[in-house]
């Protein structure tokens, strides 16, 4: 007997279980009651401005992600420097570092008693429980996503084409607009796109340095916390069911990329 | 060679003909710096202001001691049900051809898009008395919601990706003429796969349950909706730092945040030792 048909049902039973019914479940449970309740509480006011604040966080953090995403990736691919690998791990590292210990040391940093938060106190410049404490712990979780997509590629490609075009006589700027660009456009985006489910789906570390006020500071995946903890559970899963939904866009987009443009490097 | 070299130029061993080496390293250092070293030193100062006796005073206190054995015993379980299952759905997706591969394919990374609030709701939904699950396994006494099998089941669901793609990359390169040679001098089935395939993808499964491992030892949204979070016995190690947050005991904090780092970072290290053995191992062998 060959272990074929067995092997593919643990796997698709497993997947199902494991995997599917979980995401299942939250637009079971978010549509019960009908699409007019799902709308009604989706747009009250408090879960409309943590989609409003989620949305901005994302919209400065994926951003200055790319512009330093680019900047890394080319310092690393086509220079040699004392610190290089050194660079690399620290670019790395926030993967290996849980949400909550990521938030506590932007807390003991930045926070009011800390060395830099307290030294920007007097000027009346506050960096925790606020957008910019939400927009600093995102940068830290995000960091990785565009570095590890576009310098496998860059390191590979461009660079005969790239120096043919500063031998022609282009600038920097042209040289990185025309022939740079082009190679690194997918694996770009492919990094963008996961940073930009990252910053917006971030839960652990955000809620250390969010400060938790209700229409304030609440980003969307604290916001179902706080409706689910309310007893208001048709409000926590329909919240829910935008960000499911966006994360079932995300890896439609990948699957997508993948075809136009098959990505090298790791999965995560 | 120019008479007067300025210090990029000094810094820059190879002289390399691209343009932007001071601009873009100056902009990756500074943002490295802020948003990486600078959190990362934090920790460490406050540590060492805390001194080597008030560090052993929180970790031994059984609050602590009870929320480390709860997170490191979940997160074993969890990654021995992602190793195994894990194996299973890489052989499946890498060597079958069936309806609906390329879905299960995509499905293995949803829960890395999946952010972790909803994933803990939802499981919540599922496993509660009254859930699709849970509802089945009331009647026989079992209850997984609000208890220590509840952590295991999120954090499985959060780290199942790490198993599956660290290990399917591993079975694309094996030989199917290998195991065909293994069948005709006579192997079973078993003795194939454990004397054969077993050795060549340990790699992948010592790296994709090492990461596993390390993401549900820091796992915490999916986990404290479904945990129950009793201290002593369903309380993991991510939040009672959280706790000790909220009560201002920013020593305590950093103690057990900073040995779960260390935890963490010991971890991959030795990962990455013993893959690039076993790497060595298995080039030297064939």
């Amino acid at each position: 007997m060959s272990a074929r048909p067995l092997l593919i049902a643990i796997a698709i039973l497993f997947a199902l279980v494991v995997i599917v019914m979980p995401v299942a479940v939250i637009f079971a449970r978010a549509f019960a009651e009908g699409f007019g309740v799902w709308l009604a509480a989706v747009s009250e006011p408090e879960t409309r401005s943590a989609i409003m604040l989620t949305i901005v966080t994302a919209l400065i953090v994926v951003p200055i992600n790319i512009v330093f995403g680019l900047c890394a990736a080319w310092a690393i691919a086509r220079f040699r420097f004392p610190g290089r690998r050194v660079l690399l791990v620290l670019i790395e590292l926030p993967f290996a570092i849980s949400p909550i210990v990521a938030g506590l040391c932007f807390l003991l940093v930045y926070g009011a008693y800390g060395p830099v938060g307290g030294a920007l106190q007097p000027y009346g410049i506050q960096l925790m429980f606020n957008l910019a404490g939400i927009v600093l712990v995102s940068l830290f979780v995000t960091c990785p996503f565009v570095v590890r997509e576009v310098l496998p590629v860059l390191s590979v490609a461009g660079e005969d084409e790239e120096r043919a075009a500063l031998t022609l006589g282009a600038s920097g700027w042209q040289m990185f607009r025309f022939v740079t660009f082009p190679n690194i456009t997918w694996p770009l985006v492919y990094g963008a796109i996961l940073a930009t489910a990252r910053a917006i789906g971030e839960f652990g570390a955000v809620s250390v340095v969010s400060g938790a006020i209700r229409g304030q500071t609440m980003t969307l995946p604290l916001q179902i916390e706080l409706l689910y903890n309310d007893y208001n559970t048709t409000g926590a899963f329909a919240a829910a069911t935008v960000l499911a939904f966006l994360a079932l866009i995300t890896l439609v987009l990948r699957g997508l990329i993948a075809l136009v443009h098959p990505v090298r490097g790791a999965a995560t | 060679m120019p008479i007067l070299q300025t210090p990029l130029d000094a810094l820059r061993r190879r002289r390399s003909p691209f343009p932007g080496f001071g601009l873009t390293l100056g902009v990756s250092v500074t943002f490295v710096t802020l948003i990486v070293l600078l959190p990362l030193a934090g920790l460490g100062w406050q540590l060492s202001q805390l001194g080597l006796s008030d560090y052993l005073a929180v970790m031994s206190d059984e609050r602590t001691l009870a929320a480390l054995r709860v997170t490191i015993g979940a997160a074993a379980l969890a990654t021995l049900v992602n190793g195994l299952f894990g194996l299973i759905l890489a052989w499946v997706l890498v060597r079958y051809r069936f309806f609906g591969r390329s879905a299960l394919d995509a499905l293995v990374d949803l829960p890395f898009a999946l952010p972790t609030s909803v994933a803990g709701i939802a499981l919540v939904a599922l496993y509660s008395k009254d859930g699709w699950i849970g509802s089945l396994i009331a009647p026989l006494g079992l209850q997984i919601a609000y208890s220590w099998w509840g952590i295991v089941i999120a954090m499985t669901f959060t780290s199942v990706p790490f198993a599956v793609r660290a290990i399917q990359p591993l079975i694309e390169e094996l030989d199917p003429d290998e195991e065909a040679a293994a069948w005709t001098l006579g192997a079973s089935r078993w003795q194939t796969f454990i004397s054969i395939v077993l050795p060549k993808l340990s790699p992948g499964i010592l790296t994709g349950t090492g990461l596993s491992f390390v993401r549900s030892l820091g796992e915490f949204g999916a986990v404290i909706f479904i945990a129950g979070n009793i201290p002593y016995q369903t309380e993991i190690a991510s939040l009672l730092i959280m706790i000790r947050l909220d009560e201002f005991d920013y020593p305590a904090a950093s103690a057990i945040a900073g040995t779960m780092l260390a935890l963490s970072l010991v971890l991959l290290v030795l990962i990455n030792v013993a893959q690039t053995r076993l790497y060595r191992r298995l080039e030297g062998g064939s």
